[in-house]
């Protein structure tokens, strides 16, 4: 997951892509079988403990997805900590450093 | 021994309220994903399954921006913005979709109001937003045009 942060008048702009095969579970394969839904389920961030960013997701979001937002009260140097778990258990998390613009 | 009976019973039963809570705290986790919404295969559905049954009322407060035109449904680009004061959640679904809710947004209070995804269309169709706020949805859609379907299969 790539996490970018640019805080810009007292606003911070998070723009977050993830790799992640967001499998629909009705897709089928070569041989005819249903390839199994794997796709993220919750994505949130948090600025200082607090979460600024909560979101649920399901199999309509894209291959790779992508994500921005915004916060306000966030500055240059401070960090957003960007998390997501998807539907099979799998997780990850990245800490970023918010920049100038 | 060092053990009396009360300290005994004392240990077990909190090991167990222990077990008790760590059983609990996965499936609350999951309870949390609104699998129901996002499993119904109808617009009216997953509404329904979301919010329950509410009022709506059209809103020109909610912009979405999109492409008139996506030469790829497996990528499509959406920016959704409210301006709705007491808002609540921020819900974007595809008509079209075999699934129809995309993404589910719970309105947090420092959050700004711009919030950008990508997403899968299947066909042509209506991309619907709706606000909560109040006890009340506040709606609007858009429709794009989808040259090649992005839900494969």
């Amino acid at each position: 997951m790539k996490v970018k942060a640019v805080a810009q008048n007292n606003v911070v702009l998070v723009k977050v892509l993830i790799q992640h095969v967001m499998e629909t579970g009705r897709r089928k394969d070569e041989t005819g079988k249903i390839v199994p839904g794997h796709f993220i389920t919750e994505l949130s961030a948090k600025h200082k403990g607090e979460t600024v960013f909560q979101a649920e997701l399901g199999p309509g979001v894209s291959k790779d997805p992508y994500l921005a937002f915004q916060f306000t009260g966030g500055n240059v140097g401070e960090t957003v900590s960007v998390s997501w778990v998807d539907n099979k258990g799998g997780s990850e998390k990245v800490d970023s450093l918010i920049s100038a613009a | 021994m060092g053990f009396s009976r009360r300290q005994f019973i004392k240990t077990v039963g909190s090991s167990v309220a222990g077990a008790a809570v760590f059983a609990i705290i996965p499936k609350m986790a999951f309870a949390k994903w609104s699998d129901k919404a996002f499993m119904s295969e109808s617009l009216a559905g997953a509404i329904a399954a979301k919010y329950g049954a509410m009022p709506v009322e059209n809103s020109t407060e909610i912009k979405i921006k999109s492409p008139e035109i996506a030469e790829n449904g497996a990528y499509v680009p959406v920016t959704i913005s409210a301006n709705i004061p007491g808002a609540s959640n921020i819900t974007i679904f595809s008509e079209s979709n075999a699934a129809p809710l995309i993404a589910s947004f719970d309105v947090m209070p420092k959050m700004g109001p711009d919030i950008s995804l990508r997403l899968r269309m299947a066909k042509t169709g209506n991309l619907v937003v709706l606000v909560l706020a109040n006890g009340k949805l506040y709606r609007a859609s858009k429709e794009v045009k989808v040259t090649i379907g992005g839900c494969g299969g």
